[in-house]
């Protein structure tokens, strides 16, 4: 017995130390980083990207006004506005259709048998797995002017001219969609999984009907899976990248985009850093409602 | 007893409609990677054209292509060294913080090692692009393709960590102890009782860790330089110019890389439970 105390305390003035190379890692080349930005956003832009070290907050200024080149009025400007009300509103789109999509799809899994179950969660990984610009170009060769659903529509003389889909805010949404359903599956099924369905069982004993049962007993039983995949859903889709520029053709921005611009052609890093501060905002605000929720669910 | 129990209320979990959205669902996620792997098989030049019949003719293209070729060893090089880097880091860390006594910090350095799963790609560049600006800034440095390399690190640690610690605490710390009232020293504790059975998590972990590196973007087009092409990046330039049926199988191929590891991971944590 005295030895297993000794162990246990030689253990423990030692394992500490063994997470601090990937702490170390993760501090220095993430958290660094990061806080290199957030103080970016405070300063000038150099002409050639960049920052020029001195204090200034037009960055955040220029979020909501335009400077006038010649007597430095600020006129109320709503263009970065728009961006960011764009992506909240494509966020909050994919996010509420994911779950439309998800929950009932998480729920049939996790009625299954255990083994199908698992081929299931299976199947729903792949995608969550898979890269994710070889899967909105596959989305992009399917919905452009010569992609195949226009060419089925005109072989079928549904149509006499390609519709345009891509490059709209609906291409966006969509490919929005398809990237990140895996992830609001996976936290729902796994709160599914753990529901006793002798409740269900007690609910139609007691003359509830299907839906009764579904919307007052499963769904609020599954509340902190469906929390942690409408996060989980919401934060990628509002730094999402990728589907903007792929599908969006650089006319339906949204931040993620916005941001790269700024550290690209546009040279304004400075702009681009508090754009990217705001965004942290947004989603640590997510997180810590989650936390919250979560926290107020479970113990509710 | 719980198989009896899932028969017996077959019905009492039946809502209806769900099977079909379920299908829907699946149909959604595979159909446009099962189109893009078909097409990569079509004779017809033109990518959009009705299918001409069967040839490999694009794999063969893509695999003769020098800057595919190029781009595929880099990226396979790099996640590589990104997965046993990455690996090596989350097996320690999760050693530091799993079983035994907490310690104080314990918490925040749990949230520390997680933070990069929930900062969105495009900020992780930009971040990781200023700070390498800064840095070349004070001292003279060239990183070259280091920075990809630390930069993969670092994102792939969480990927990596998170298996390793599920599987560490699902085990019996008693085995430790009993090799340890028999005489083991700490290190022959660690090598022979404690990782073999840490193991399928560290594999897992690391699977996992490969095909993020491997598949990386955002972050890597925002900080690589010039000449540092992977295969995600030399796709990208490729769609830029002109969809053709060679992308086509240049997708495929890389989905199917991903593919492997992922069963393979999916496979190694399955096995473990059993």
């Amino acid at each position: 017995m005295a030895t297993d105390v000794d162990i246990a305390e030689a253990q423990l003035s030692h394992k500490r130390w063994l997470t601090a190379p990937a702490l170390l890692c993760i501090t220095l080349f993430g958290m660094v980083p990061l806080i290199t930005v957030m103080s970016y956003s405070l300063m000038q832009p150099s002409e050639y990207g960049g920052v020029v070290p001195k204090f200034s907050p037009d960055a955040y200024i220029s979020l909501l006004f335009q400077r006038d080149v010649f007597d430095d009025a600020l006129t109320f400007s709503p263009d970065y506005l728009i961006i960011f009300a764009r992506t909240v509103a494509f966020g909050a789109a994919t996010t509420l259709l994911c779950l439309l999509i998800g929950f009932p799809t998480a729920y049939f899994m996790a009625t299954r048998s255990p083994d199908t179950r698992n081929r299931w969660v299976l199947l729903i990984t792949i995608p969550f797995w898979s890269n994710l610009l070889v899967r909105t170009i596959a989305i992009m060769f399917i919905i452009r002017d010569e992609g195949l659903i226009n060419m089925i529509m005109l072989s079928l003389d549904l149509i006499n001219a390609p519709v345009g889909i891509i490059f709209t805010d609906f291409a966006i949404v969509l490919g929005l969609i398809y990237s990140f359903l895996p992830f609001m599956i996976l936290p729902i099924y796994a709160a599914l999984e753990k529901v006793d369905f002798r409740l269900a069982e007690a609910g139609f004993d007691l003359y509830a009907s299907r839906f009764q049962v579904l919307w007052r007993i499963i769904i609020p039983l599954a509340m902190p899976g469906i929390i942690t995949g409408c996060v989980l859903v919401f934060i990628p889709t509002f730094g999402a990248y990728v589907t903007p520029l792929l599908l969006g053709g650089g006319r339906h921005m949204m931040i993620g985009d916005l941001i790269a611009l700024q550290f690209g052609s546009s040279r304004n890093w400075p702009l681009g850093s508090a754009f990217a501060t705001v965004l942290m905002g947004f989603v640590l605000l997510a997180l810590y409602i989650q936390a919250r929720k979560a926290m107020g669910v479970s113990h509710g | 007893m719980a198989k009896a129990f899932t028969h017996g209320t077959a019905d009492v979990k039946k809502q209806p409609g769900f099977a079909v959205i379920a299908a829907i669902c699946i149909a959604v996620l595979y159909l446009p990677l099962m189109i893009i792997a078909t097409y990569s098989f079509n004779a017809a030049s033109n990518i959009g054209a009705a299918w001409k019949g069967f040839t490999i003719d694009w794999y063969a293209s893509a695999l003769q292509n020098r800057e595919f070729y190029d781009a595929a060893i880099l990226s396979i090089g790099l996640a590589f060294a990104a997965m046993v880097i990455s690996t090596v880091l989350a097996t320690a860390a999760a050693l530091g913080t799993t079983r035994g006594k907490r310690w104080r910090g314990q918490t925040a350095a749990f949230v520390t090692l997680t933070t990069p799963l929930v900062i969105p790609e495009i900020v992780t560049g930009i971040s990781l692009l200023a700070f390498f600006a800064a840095v070349a800034a004070l001292i003279d440095i060239n990183f070259g393709l280091g920075k990809l390399l630390i930069a993969h690190v670092t994102f792939c640690i969480p990927f990596a960590y998170l298996p390793i610690k599920a599987r560490l605490e699902g085990m019996d710390e008693t085995l430790e102890n009993a090799a340890a009232d028999l005489y083991a020293t700490r290190w022959q504790t660690f090598r022979y009782v404690t990782l073999p059975l840490v193991v399928p998590g560290i594999s897992s972990g690391a699977a996992l860790a490969f095909i993020v590196s491997f598949d990386d973007f955002t972050i890597t087009q925002l900080i690589a330089g010039p000449g540092e092409t992977t295969l995600p990046l030399y796709i990208y330039t490729r769609i830029r110019r002109a969809l053709t049926p060679e992308i086509n199988a240049m997708c495929t191929l890389l989905l199917m890389i991903s593919f492997i590891f992922i069963i393979l991971s999916f496979a190694i944590s399955k096995r473990r439970s059993q």
